[in-house]
């Protein structure tokens, strides 16, 4: 028999079939060549010494602390900024406020802004704008803090990943029953009681949640960081907030582009590309056992 | 219509002062009246029930009384409310004061997601800010809510671990805890079987000596056993409010004697 509708009913769940195939098959593709290239070269040698002989040789280690450094900064500044926005949004302000229409129509649009826009961002207003004004003002108009710095990288990459935290602390805001609210405020509490004892609590598993997006994406991204703080080279660890840094993702960079030498750099260049894929999952593999850990004991309060 | 129906010759117990009274309260949403001004009052040692079918604004009226009306941006509050005496709207007011001597239990039961023995002492903690356990106040609040025994080697546990109306009691502890002067119920045991019902009811009338208690009820049959004063709301407007026997047998309104024959509402 032939039958129209069953037909369309399989040709639809083929093409839907092949849709999951090819996504699937893209990152084994690219999970494999990643690990077949980049296996060989990667050593304890690789991972703990700084990079030689204009990029040929060495390791990549300056560059994997600098990624640590930079997005354990960007977590410190990103997480209370957002989640004190998400909290002002939702508990603070009056409903059918026109000023958190405006917040969250900015939040939307900062969501949208390319990577590369933050990047120069960073550089025009923390570099040339708040670092050269803080060194007229302190240090007499000497270089310390006008110039490309971990501290702006930072700063710069929290601004592309607030949208994250934000949007994700106001949904676990949301979850949280009306209803416990009222308890609270019936038993005597205060806003910022109830805030801190009831809202908080519950809302830490997806506070955390934006966090771990934010340090995912924070981690791989590089337009932001090259104007702003990343270094080529550099055989030294940042020990300073104003200090340039080396960061895997710029490393990665620079290699493909730079080198002098592109056949040599090569080997490292894949090994390096697993390393940073390794180190985003292991950011957010650390990043969700915390949240797991937490949620656990905050199940029932303290 | 009177304006203060029944309040002058309700026979409500002389000598006592009432705990807490309303004059001429109104609460608007907008354009819409839902208290047309209210005029009743609430004294120790009784228990006051508010029927009317819904819609009359009997939640609202609880929720005036201990504050809870304007966290709803939306409303508009006049008229007085006096706890002994002193308007609850004064200045220099503390609102959590207010809220810890005028307690709520909901219609729902609402455990904190904490264990038993953190939601009864949680609304200690806020006052005093220490981690002392209480022990004292938590079990006298259990006994006076009739859920000591069922609950006294489990205040350990997560609360939402117990039976509907054993959360409805410890909702009603928690309230007891910080050892208000008057106890608003709003429709406590609308969600609860018949059992817990009369468990509730029962720690009622224990509890009516030290407190005064206001009873929003559905349940006609809830407000004639429970109550000793009767009060019926319709659209916003107190229409009849007297003993509750007098109410029940004899009603002076034509619309409160529909109501509780059931003929409308």
């Amino acid at each position: 028999m032939f039958d129209k509708t069953r037909i369309t009913g399989a040709v639809l769940q083929g093409l839907a079939a092949l849709a999951c195939v090819i996504i699937v098959a893209m990152v084994a593709i690219i999970l494999g060549n990643i690990l077949i290239h980049g296996l060989d070269r990667l050593s304890v040698g690789f991972l703990t010494r700084a990079p030689e002989a204009g990029m040929t040789g060495g390791g990549i280690f300056p560059a994997i602390f600098g990624t640590f450094a930079l997005v354990l900064l960007m977590t410190i500044a990103v997480i209370p900024l957002g989640v004190a926005t998400a909290i002002y949004m939702h508990e603070y302000a009056p409903k059918r406020s026109r000023m958190v229409h405006v917040v969250r129509l900015a939040i939307q649009n900062l969501a949208g802004v390319p990577a590369i826009v933050f990047g120069l961002f960073g550089l025009g207003f923390f570099i040339e704008f708040i670092g050269r004004g803080v060194d007229r003002a302190f240090f007499g108009g000497s270089l310390v803090y006008g110039q490309p710095a971990i501290i702006w990288a930072a700063l710069t990459m929290a601004l592309l990943t607030m949208p994250t935290v934000v949007v994700a602390t106001e949904e676990a805001l949301r979850a949280i029953p009306q209803s416990y609210r009222e308890v609270a405020y019936s038993l005597g509490a205060t806003r910022w009681q109830m805030i801190s004892r009831i809202v908080l609590p519950q809302a830490v598993g997806g506070i955390l949640t934006g966090g771990i997006l934010a340090v995912s994406r924070g981690s791989g991204e590089v337009a932001p960081v090259m104007f702003t703080g990343a270094a080529y080279f550099l055989p030294e660890l940042p020990r300073r907030l104003n200090d340039q840094f080396m960061e895997l993702g710029y490393h990665v960079y620079v290699m493909t582009t730079q080198s002098p030498d592109v056949e040599a750099t090569k080997p490292i260049l894949y090994s390096t590309v697993l390393v940073l894929l390794m180190l985003t999952f292991l950011l957010n593999f650390t990043a969700i056992m915390i949240r797991a850990r937490i949620r656990k004991r905050l199940r029932y309060g303290r | 219509m009177a304006a203060d129906p029944g309040i002058a010759d309700a026979g409500a117990s002389v000598g006592e002062a009432p705990l807490i009274r309303t004059g001429d309260l109104r609460v608007r949403a907008g354009r819409l009246e839902i208290l047309k001004g209210i005029s009743l009052e609430a004294r120790r040692g009784e228990i006051l029930s508010i029927i009317g079918p819904a819609g009359a604004g009997k939640s609202t009226y609880l929720r005036c009384l201990n504050r809870m009306a304007e966290l709803d941006q939306d409303l508009r509050i006049e008229g007085r409310i006096l706890l002994e005496g002193k308007s609850i709207y004064g200045t220099g007011v503390d609102v959590a004061l207010i809220r810890r001597l005028v307690a709520t239990v909901f219609s729902v039961p609402i455990p904190l997601p904490m264990t038993i023995h953190e939601n009864l002492t949680f609304g200690l903690r806020l006052q005093s800010g220490s981690r002392d356990s209480n022990d004292e106040r938590v079990e006298s609040a259990l006994r006076a809510a009739y859920l000591w025994d069922e609950v006294k080697d489990r205040l350990r546990e997560p609360a939402r671990n117990l039976s509907g109306g054993q959360q409805q009691r410890l909702c009603l502890a928690r309230s007891l805890v910080l050892s208000p002067k008057i106890l608003l119920l709003d429709e406590p045991t609308s969600g609860l079987d018949p059992i817990s019902t009369a468990r509730i009811e029962e720690a009622l009338q224990q509890l009516k000596s030290n407190l005064a208690i206001i009873l929003v009820t559905n349940n006609v049959k809830q407000a004639a056993r429970a109550s000793d004063h009767t009060a019926f709301f319709l659209f916003g407007e107190l229409i009849e409010y007297q003993r509750t026997g007098k109410l029940f047998t004899t009603p002076r309104d034509a619309r409160t004697a529909d109501y509780i024959s059931g003929r409308f509402g």
